[in-house]
C-alpha cells in the first residue's frame, strides 16, 4: 500500500471515492437520457454553461448550494453521533414557517433566523426523546414527523398565513427582515451557511462536545465507560441538526427574492432534507467535505435551467443522477476495489 | 355515520392494506435473515411506475404486477450485493434507493407520458375489481392474506424458515452447521423487494389505477414500523397492516367531510405511526444479528 494513500493528514481515498461515485453517476445518467431519446453531450453541456457559463450562472449555482449544505451538515452530525437523522426536512419547513410568522411580528432579519433556528430544532426534539428514551428508530420516526409536517405547512399556506391578495402563497417576509443581496438574486445566506458548515467542524473535531459526540458515535459502549454520556450525545446531534436545517428553511424564504414567501403547494420548500442527505454522504459526512459537495449539487441544479431550454431534458434527471452517485458511495471499499481490479489487469 | 359508512370503510382498509402487508411481510423475512432496508419507499414508487408501463404496454394489469416484483427483484438484488457479499452498510443502499425512485419516477412519468407528475393508466390496464354499493373490492387482498399466511407458515414452521431465522439470529452456529448464510442472506433480502414490488405495482395497476410522482406516501417507513410492532411476525403484520390501513381509509373518507381541515386529518396516519411504534418498541426485540454484516472466521 502507497503511504499516500492512508495519510493521516489529507486522506485523498474518499474524494476520490466522491469523484468516482459521481463520473458513474453521469454515465448512467446518459444511459438514460439515451434510453428516452434524448442526447444526454448536449445536455451536459447545457448543465456545465448554464452553472458555470456566465457571472448568472455562478450566483446561481452559490444559491442552490445553500440550503442543500444546512441539511447535508443535520445528516453529517446524525452520522456522526452514530444515527441516522432523516429529519432535516422536517425541520427545514419549520425554519421556513417560522421565518414567515415571526418576521411579520417583529421585522428583524436576526429574529427571523433565530426563530427559525429555534423551531427548527423544536421539531427535531420528539424523534430524538423518542429515540433516547423509547428506543424507537430515528428513521421511521424522522419520516413521520416530516409528513406531518409538510401537512403542517400546507395548511398554512392556505389557511391562517394565506396572502389575502395571492391566496396559493402565504404573507411576505417584509422588506425590513430580507437578507441583504450580494447581486443576481444571491443573498448573504450563503456566507451564513459556509460559516455554519466552519463551526459544525470546530464543534464536532475541536472541542470535548463534539469529541464525546463522535465518541459515542464510534461506539457508544466505550464512551460510556469513557466518562461520556451518549444519550445526551443523540440529544445534542439531533437539536444541533434541527438547528442548521430550521436555519436553511428560514434563509430560504428570507433570502429568495421575488417572492420572499412560501409559494403555492409548499414547491420552493420541498425536498432539500433528502437531496441533503445525498450531498453529506457524497461529502463523507465532512462538514468540509459538505462545503464542496454541496457546491457541485448547487451547480447541477443551476445547469438545470439552460438545460431545461436548450436541450428539453426534464430537470429530474438531476435527481436520477443523485440517486446513483449515492448507491454508487454506498458501495464499501470503492476505491480499494478499483485499485485491486486496475492493477490486476495492468501491473501483474 | 351509518352502518353502510362502517362497511365502506372497512373495505377501504381492506384496499389500503395490501401495499403496507406486503412490504411488511417482506421486510420481517429479510430482516429475520439478518438484512436491514430502508429502501423499501423507493422500492414502491419504481415498481408502481414501472408496473404501469408494463400494464399499459400488455394492455393487462396481471402483467403489471409481474412487472413490479421483477423490479423489486432487481433492486433486492442490488441491496443484497451491497450489504450481504460486499458487507456494506445496511442502511445508505436504502437510502440511495429512495433518492433514486425521488428522480427516475417524476423524470419517467414526464418522459415517457409527457405529462407533469401523475398519469391516468387506461381501463385495460387496471385490474378487475369486484364492484360492491360500499366499493371495490380486489382480489389482490385475498393473494395478500395467502402470502402473508405461506410466508408466516415457512418460517415458523419449516426447516428452510428455521434456517433463515438462523442466519438472522446465530449466524456463526448457522455457518458451523453447514448453512450457506451469504446465500440464504441474499435470496431473503430478494424476497423481501420482490414483494414490496408486487405491492408496489399494486398501487398503479390495481388500487389506484394511477402514476403520482409522490404515490408511496411513506408507506414504505409505515410498513417498516410495521413490522417491528407485529414483532417481525408475517402473521401479525398482517392485522398491524390492517389497522394502518384503516388509519388510511378514515382520513381518506374524512377528508372530503371538512370537519377540520383537511391536512389535518391526512396527518392522522403518520401520527397514529408515532403513537403506536413509542407505544410498543421498547418491547420489541429485533433478531440478533439483524442490519450485522457476517463474515466467516
Amino acid at each position: 500500500m502507497r503511504r499516500s494513500g492512508s495519510s493521516p493528514l489529507i486522506n485523498f481515498k474518499p474524494f476520490v471515492e466522491s469523484l468516482i461515485a459521481i463520473l458513474v453517476g453521469f454515465i448512467i445518467g446518459a444511459i438514460v437520457l439515451i434510453a428516452f431519446g434524448y442526447n444526454p453531450l448536449e445536455a451536459y453541456y447545457w448543465l456545465f454553461i448554464g452553472a458555470l457559463g456566465s457571472t448568472r450562472g455562478i450566483a446561481s449555482t452559490l444559491k442552490y448550494a445553500t440550503p442543500i449544505m444546512l441539511t447535508a451538515l443535520t445528516f453529517a452530525i446524525g452520522t456522526r453521533t452514530g444515527i441516522f437523522n432523516i429529519g432535516a426536512e422536517g425541520s427545514f419547513y419549520f425554519g421556513a414557517i417560522a421565518s414567515v410568522i415571526f418576521t411579520n411580528l417583529w421585522g428583524n432579519m436576526w429574529f427571523g433566523l433565530l426563530m427559525g433556528m429555534l423551531l427548527g430544532a423544536l421539531w427535531a426534539l420528539p424523534a430524538a426523546i423518542l429515540k433516547v428514551y423509547r428506543g424507537v428508530h430515528e428513521v421511521i420516526s424522522t419520516i413521520m414527523l416530516n409528513w406531518i409536517a409538510w401537512f403542517f405547512v400546507l395548511w398554512l399556506i392556505v389557511g391562517p398565513y394565506a396572502n389575502p391578495n395571492d391566496p396559493n402563497k402565504t404573507i411576505r417576509i417584509p422588506e425590513a427582515a430580507r437578507l441583504p443581496v450580494i447581486g443576481y438574486g444571491l443573498s448573504i445566506a450563503i456566507i451564513i451557511a459556509v460559516i455554519a458548515a466552519i463551526l459544525t467542524y470546530f464543534l464536532l473535531w475541536h472541542t470535548t462536545m463534539g469529541f464525546g459526540m463522535r465518541a459515542s458515535g464510534i461506539n457508544q459502549k466505550a464512551a460510556r465507560y469513557g466518562g461520556m454520556n451518549p444519550k445526551m450525545a443523540i440529544m445534542w446531534s439531533f437539536i444541533i441538526g434541527g438547528l442548521l436545517s430550521g436555519l436553511g428553511g428560514a434563509m430560504k424564504v428570507m433570502g429568495e427574492g421575488p417572492t420572499y414567501a412560501i409559494s403555492q403547494g409548499g414547491a420552493n420548500i420541498y425536498g432539500f432534507g433528502f437531496d441533503g442527505i445525498g450531498v453529506s454522504l457524497v461529502g463523507r459526512n465532512h462538514p468540509l467535505g459538505i462545503i464542496l459537495s454541496a457546491l457541485f449539487f448547487g451547480m447541477m441544479r443551476a445547469g438545470t435551467a439552460l438545460m431545461q431550454v436548450n436541450a428539453h431534458v426534464p430537470l429530474e434527471i438531476i435527481k436520477v443522477i443523485q440517486g446513483i452517485i449515492v448507491i454508487t458511495v454506498a458501495i464499501p471499499g470503492l476505491y480499494d476495489l478499483l485499485v485491486r481490479a486496475f492493477r490486476g489487469g495492468v501491473a501483474q | 355515520m351509518n352502518p353502510g359508512d362502517i362497511i365502506t370503510i372497512l373495505i377501504m382498509s381492506l384496499m389500503a392494506m395490501v401495499p403496507i402487508v406486503l412490504t411488511s411481510v417482506g421486510a420481517a423475512w429479510s430482516e429475520r435473515a439478518g438484512v436491514v432496508s430502508i429502501g423499501y419507499e423507493g422500492v414502491l414508487l419504481m415498481s408502481a411506475f414501472f408496473g404501469a408501463i408494463f400494464a399499459e404496454l400488455a394492455r393487462n394489469a396481471l402483467v403489471g404486477l409481474i412487472g413490479g416484483i421483477i423490479v423489486g427483484l432487481l433492486l433486492g438484488m442490488l441491496h443484497g450485493v451491497l450489504t450481504v457479499y460486499l458487507k456494506g452498510d445496511h442502511v445508505i443502499p436504502g437510502i440511495g434507493i429512495n433518492l433514486l425512485a425521488m428522480g427516475v419516477v417524476p423524470f419517467g412519468i414526464l418522459a415517457y407520458w409527457g405529462t407533469a407528475g401523475q398519469h391516468q393508466l387506461p381501463h385495460d390496464a387496471i385490474m378487475w375489481h369486484w364492484r360492491t354499493p360500499y366499493g371495490e373490492i380486489s382480489p389482490m387482498i385475498i393473494v395478500t392474506v395467502v402470502i402473508a399466511v405461506v410466508t408466516w407458515w415457512v418460517l415458523f414452521k419449516t426447516p428452510l424458515g428455521l434456517r433463515v431465522r438462523a442466519c438472522g439470529e446465530n449466524p456463526e452456529a448457522a455457518d458451523a452447521l453447514g448453512i450457506n448464510v451469504e446465500k440464504y442472506r441474499f435470496w431473503s433480502t430478494v424476497y423481501g423487494h420482490a414483494l414490496a414490488g408486487l405491492g408496489g405495482a399494486y398501487m398503479s395497476v390495481d388500487w389506484l389505477g394511477l402514476v403520482h410522482k409522490t404515490m408511496s406516501g411513506g408507506r414504505g417507513f409505515i410498513a417498516l414500523a410495521n413490522m417491528v410492532f407485529s414483532g417481525w411476525n408475517p402473521l401479525i403484520s398482517l392485522i398491524g397492516g390492517w389497522l394502518f390501513g384503516f388509519f388510511e381509509a378514515l382520513a381518506t373518507w374524512l377528508a372530503p367531510k371538512h370537519i377540520i381541515p383537511g391536512q389535518f386529518i391526512l396527518m392522522l396516519p403518520y401520527i397514529m405511526t408515532l403513537i403506536i411504534v413509542a407505544g410498543i418498541i421498547g418491547k420489541a426485540r429485533p433478531p440478533k444479528w439483524d442490519g450485522k454484516p457476517y463474515k466467516r472466521e
